[in-house]
């Protein structure tokens, strides 16, 4: 390595980055918008029958749902090819064979994905909130013909409440912490892992079992009616993998419950901590492959 | 190998490290009403194998409207007991959400509880009054179900009184329900006044109804509505109030 080049350039990493969210672009990772946005017209549209409440319910229930899938695949999915891709078309070789240590390279591939994970969330909300309002303004306008006065401002303000609050904005970005959190993971699996399908199963495996171990860790720390064998397996679970329910707040999110902003720093902020000390393993496996 | 050993005791202390934190923000989060969804056996067995890992994997919400789109169908189909299963499924997935309690015991209540005593199926109609009120009760179960998760909505008070008052003609239930319903946030202005129509109902309650009656009167005009006029000229007769105590207003009914 080039002793004058600097032991950390966030120039090099920027390029990377720009360069790693050229070539998911390319891999046509965005299809899945496609998917989304079909489901988020379609419901708006299946619902149209429903009463007022009622739709505005299930489209937010569909589109953030949807939302989440959405982003936890592209997470796993895009993450999992990266650093087998580079090794099939020998760009690693020519990255690593330049002044770039290994952890800028692995700081470049993840900062590439979490730049795909936001552009897709951002076109995702776009989407989600411009077919909300459509729906809205069409409902505001046929309360409009049918009622007037007091009853009239009743119904707008009902249906104000109905739609947007302030609350979809922190549930939204949880949603791109909770895939970025994946996206860090995936990274740190497909260091060791030999083959992308290895790293896609592993990450799968590893977001439903993450979803189950805020249970796993009450029975672990309650102790009550379990067996003493039982008990070191659950501590496994506990500590070895990521509390991803911590990250499913969008579900209690769409039936109206605030999120305050002290809940959202501290949930957002151990998303932070998981993202780093994965990344952090990630260099620790990769430092020492064997390419 | 010893690279692998090294990893697992890396991720064995960073779980240790990180659990006080996530015990902490799991106590914060379930009292703000976060992740409080008990899905247990009983809800496994209801929602079939597919679907509840994918309410276990962070898509309880998506289940639900799922399943609400399927309750609808089920409704246009007047599949009553299926109906009231697929309701149950949704509350329990979505406890939190207003919409899918009431829109549960609404159609328990009026649409299930009509259907039972119109079908022509059962000659009975004891068996079919019986029906009736069976589903009058499930939809009455409803809504205290969703008041035990939800007690500040006042939609959900103020729609379990509508039931007291229309179906059970329970009227003391009714006035307190409507009560409770004017206290919560969000109340319609409109509750508290049919609140205390419906202590105006309750024998016995006449003179607490007739004060009550009175205090809205005296607030103005926005409160005189046809029906309080019309109930307070019934309880001045009916208590006998000296004509000089009785309100100028002529009744509207």
């Amino acid at each position: 390595m080039n002793r004058s080049a600097p032991i950390f350039s966030p120039a090099r990493i920027w390029a990377m980055a720009l360069n790693t969210l050229t070539e998911l672009t390319r891999l046509k990772i965005f299809y899945f918008l496609l998917l989304f946005a079909l489901l988020t017209i379609g419901s708006s549209f299946f619902t149209a029958d429903l009463k007022t409440d009622e739709q505005f319910q299930l489209l937010k229930d569909v589109s953030l749902g949807s939302m989440s899938i959405f982003t936890s695949l592209i997470a796993i999915l895009a993450t999992a090819l990266l650093l087998p891709k580079d090794l099939e078309d020998r760009t690693t070789f020519t990255i690593l064979a330049k002044p770039v240590p290994r952890y800028e390279y692995l700081a470049g591939k993840l900062l590439g994905i979490l730049l795909l994970l936001a552009l897709a969330t951002v076109v995702m909300t776009v989407l989600f909130l411009g077919v909300l309002w459509l729906r809205q303004q069409s409902v505001i306008s046929l309360s409009k013909a049918n009622l007037q006065g007091e009853d009239l401002a009743g119904e707008i303000a009902a249906i104000h409440a109905a739609t947007f609050n302030a609350n979809l904005a922190p549930g939204i970005a949880i949603i791109f912490v909770k895939s970025a959190l994946l996206a860090s993971l995936t990274l740190m699996i497909s260091t060791f892992a030999t083959t992308s399908i290895f790293t896609m199963m592993m990450s799968i495996a590893v977001y439903f079992i993450g979803h189950l171990q805020a249970t796993a860790r009450e029975y672990w720390l309650d102790s009550v009616g379990v067996q003493w064998w039982t008990k070191p397996v659950l501590a496994g679970v506990a500590l070895l993998f990521p509390d991803l329910q911590a990250f499913s707040l969008t579900d209690d999110v769409v039936a109206g419950i605030p999120i305050h902003a002290s809940l959202f720093t501290q949930t957002a902020a151990l998303g932070l901590l998981y993202i780093g000390v994965y990344y952090l393993l990630s260099c620790f496996f990769f430092s020492n492959r064997e390419l | 190998m010893k690279r692998a050993v090294i990893a697992v005791v890396l991720l064995l202390l960073f779980g240790a490290a990180r659990l006080p934190y996530e015990i902490h923000l799991q106590k914060l989060q379930h009292q703000a009403g976060f992740n409080s969804t008990s899905l247990d056996l009983p809800l496994r067995q209801q929602l079939g194998q597919m679907s509840f890992v994918a309410a276990l994997s962070g898509f309880r919400s998506l289940v639900a409207a799922i399943l609400y789109i399927d309750a609808y169908d089920t409704w246009q189909k007047l599949e009553w007991g299926r109906l009231a299963g697929l309701l149950q499924t949704v509350t329990t997935l979505q406890p939190k959400s207003i919409v899918y309690w009431d829109m549960a015991a609404w159609h328990m209540a009026w649409n299930a509880s009509i259907a039972a005593l119109e079908n022509k199926a059962q000659p009975s109609k004891i068996l079919r009054e019986r029906e009736q009120r069976k589903y009058w009760e499930l939809g009455k179960k409803f809504y205290e179900d969703g008041l035990r998760n939800n007690p500040d909505s006042a939609e959900l008070w103020k729609n379990l009184a509508v039931l007291e008052r229309d179906k059970f003609e329970d009227h003391a239930a009714a006035a307190k329900a409507f009560e409770t319903s004017s206290t919560k946030p969000n109340a319609y202005p409109y509750v508290r006044r049919f609140a205390v129509y419906e202590l105006a109902k309750i024998p016995g309650r006449e003179h607490e109804a007739y004060d009550r009656l009175k205090a809205l009167y005296a607030e103005g005009r926005s409160e005189r509505s046809p029906t309080l006029i019309h109930l307070l000229k019934q309880l001045e007769e009916k208590l006998g109030i000296p004509a000089d105590q009785r309100i100028k207003e002529t009744n509207a009914h």
